[in-house]
């Protein structure tokens, strides 16, 4: 077991009172397990990635745990976290474009980094190049500004370097979002070949495209309204989604080789709830098209086979 | 880079072309003949005797050629290093008047804006990340910088120099002394120094160090100094990146502000009666005195383009998302 959380909390305080982004979320990861994290745009997902490395000014840690191979991680404590980041808890983050120094040259940044955390360069030199060329960079990069790479080279650079530790766990977070299709594809098959190769244990990929992450995915699990409303198979979530925001959202991606002629996609009415007070019970409630009345109080979680766990009273 | 300092340096000498013919057209659309003025300074009141002067005094300034031949002439000079002869100063040559105030009003400004731009950037840089000096030191900064600066240099001269009667109030040095390389002379120069200095300096450092205190957030919050934290980056080096990011506007600043030095600091010079080019301006405004006027209006435009020309050298050097601009990298 890679990662165990468990009732993780986080909160965003503002002026108006604290946004409760993660509201108890629990799951666990295994040793070689990447799993995806969809949802719509303010369900916590980018929350809950942030929260397992570093937490920004504005993020509380409320409650809950997190235990990453044994050992649980200090989320609250920027100081003590700063030990396990990069060689335990690596991130490629949302804004690769502009994640590198602009005044220093690549393998420059990258040098100061290692021998700011106590880490020789000479040493990674060789890895790093052989990493680099795996991704289809060459060493030459090393010796460039960022402003002299591609969106997509740079992308590449800071999946490398994101990796160069080995970490147990990485959270790629919406890395593809801002890449165009080929791009997109290309830095998939990266982070499982990343797996594959043990650079990585485990990973989740945060997204909000679930067609990109069915393919690299084991496992999926889909947030609403700073919970996880479903957690299963990859595959399982794709063909038979059991919780109706699951299925709304399947019911939202277009499907290659159908023509839709004059049909629209369904999209899902409402908006998600605001979470400075989120409603009781279920959260769904108020878009979902099977709510009764029943669903005013919390739902349970609900196994409905090994792996695939909803929370939601009309799962069976 | 070779083709962009070829291209900057034509821009520049263009420039100077430009700003040396306005030069010599500014004085002379002025309301005013200095010749007349020299006239009545020297009271000749017979009329034969002051014409034969005024042809004199035409001569020798060269008004006595069409505008276009004074034109080149000027030109002509300004190559031998012959900026004329002084009206206010009579008949000291300009460029000796220049020579003699030049060296206060770099002994002023010089240290003045060197030393708040060095101290104004530390300062601002730990306001940016320390809760107590920035509330506490910052509003201080903020209201030297909207101070009138003229209020301020009184307020300081009548502190200094009247109240606590440790330093004088003006003047470059004791007329007691003549300028000499002795210590006395070297001490009691200092003595003088300090109070204008001081005003140019306190002034100065409040905008240094609110430019950089916002620069230095600014960068911090971006997405580089967030992913180096993420990876676990010690407070020390996303801080060094964000100091050396954040300087590179400043660098720009401190270029204009060393570009107008050679201009002085009029109203301190003033305030403090210090005989630096800028009172020698005044001087030459409120006596007419074309060829002064030109001669410290040149050193001006010289100062101006010359620093501008370091800040661009300098720039390239030290970011090289501008060199990259030059060479028509892709971004």
């Amino acid at each position: 077991m890679t990662l165990e959380v468990a009732d993780l909390q986080v909160h965003y305080r503002t002026l108006k009172g604290d946004v409760r982004a993660l509201d108890g979320v629990s799951f666990s990861l295994a040793d070689g397990e990447i799993v995806g994290l969809a949802g719509e745009s303010g369900c916590g997902k980018t929350t809950l990635g942030k929260s397992l490395i570093r937490l920004d000014g504005r993020m509380r840690h409320v409650g809950g745990t997190a235990v990453l191979d044994g050992d649980e991680l200090p989320i609250g404590d920027d100081k003590a976290m700063n030990a396990r980041r990069w060689k335990e808890v690596s991130i490629i983050p949302q804004y690769s474009m502009s994640a590198l120094n602009p005044t220093r040259k690549i393998g420059k940044m990258i040098a100061e980094l290692l021998r700011a955390r106590g880490k020789s360069y000479r040493e990674f030199k060789d890895e790093l190049v052989r990493r680099l060329e795996l991704v289809g960079l060459t060493e030459k990069v090393l010796d460039n500004y960022p402003i002299e790479l591609s969106g997509g080279m740079k992308q590449r650079v800071v999946m490398v370097l994101s990796t160069l530790l080995d970490p147990s766990l990485l959270i790629a977070d919406e890395v593809t979002s801002a890449l165009d299709v080929t791009n997109q594809r290309a830095v998939a098959e990266t982070l499982v070949r990343f797996r594959d190769m043990g650079f990585v244990k485990s990973m989740i990929v945060v997204t909000h495209d679930l067609s990109l992450v069915y393919q690299i995915a084991d496992t999926i699990m889909v947030m609403y309204a700073g919970r996880i409303v479903e957690k299963a198979p990859a595959e399982t979530i794709i063909k038979s989604p059991k919780h109706p925001y699951t299925r709304a959202l399947i019911g939202a991606l277009p499907e290659v080789g159908l023509e839709y002629g004059d049909e629209r996609l369904q999209s899902i009415p409402g908006k998600p709830p605001h979470l400075l007070n989120p409603p009781t019970g279920c959260r769904f409630r108020a878009r979902c098209p099977l709510a009764s009345e029943e669903c005013e109080a919390e739902p349970p979680t609900v196994t409905v086979e090994a792996g695939h766990e909803v929370s939601c009273w009309k799962a069976n | 880079m070779g083709r962009y300092f070829r291209r900057k340096l034509l821009i520049y000498g263009l420039t100077f072309v430009i700003a040396v013919s306005i030069n010599f057209a500014v004085p002379r659309l002025m309301p005013g003949d200095p010749v007349a003025r020299m006239l009545t300074r020297n009271s000749v009141a017979n009329v034969e005797s002051s014409e034969a002067m005024r042809g004199y005094f035409n001569e020798l300034f060269g008004l006595d050629v069409p505008l276009w031949q004074q034109y080149f002439n000027y030109w002509g000079a300004l190559f031998r290093g012959d900026l004329g002869v002084s009206v206010f100063a009579f008949p000291s040559p300009v460029a000796t008047v220049v020579a003699d105030a030049l060296p206060y009003t770099l002994a002023l400004l010089l240290p003045s804006i060197l030393l708040s731009w060095f101290v104004g950037n530390a300062l601002g840089a730990m306001a940016a990340r320390n809760k107590l000096l920035d509330n506490g030191a910052l509003p201080i900064g903020y209201v030297l910088t909207a101070v009138p600066y003229m209020w301020l240099a009184i307020l300081l001269a009548w502190v200094g120099g009247i109240i606590l009667g440790w330093f004088p109030v003006a003047g470059g040095y004791s007329f007691a002394l003549t300028p000499a390389f002795t210590w006395t002379f070297i001490v009691d120069l200092v003595h003088h120094w300090f109070l204008p200095f001081l005003s140019l300096f306190v002034v100065a450092l409040g905008g240094w160090a609110i430019g950089m205190r916002n620069l230095v957030i600014y960068e911090l919050e971006s997405d580089y100094s967030n992913y180096l934290q993420a990876l676990g980056a010690p407070n020390r080096l996303v801080r060094r990146y964000a100091f050396r990011n954040a300087v590179l506007p400043q660098i720009t600043g401190l270029a204009l502000q060393l570009g107008v030095v050679v201009g002085g600091a009029l109203v301190t010079e003033v305030v403090f009666a210090y005989p630096g080019l800028g009172s020698l301006l005044l001087n030459a405004i409120s006596s007419q005195d074309f060829f002064l006027l030109q001669g410290i209006l040149l050193f001006i435009v010289i100062g101006v383009l010359v620093f501008n020309f370091l800040a661009d050298v300098v720039y390239v050097l030290v970011d090289p998302r501008t060199r990259l601009g030059l060479e028509g990298g892709q971004s």
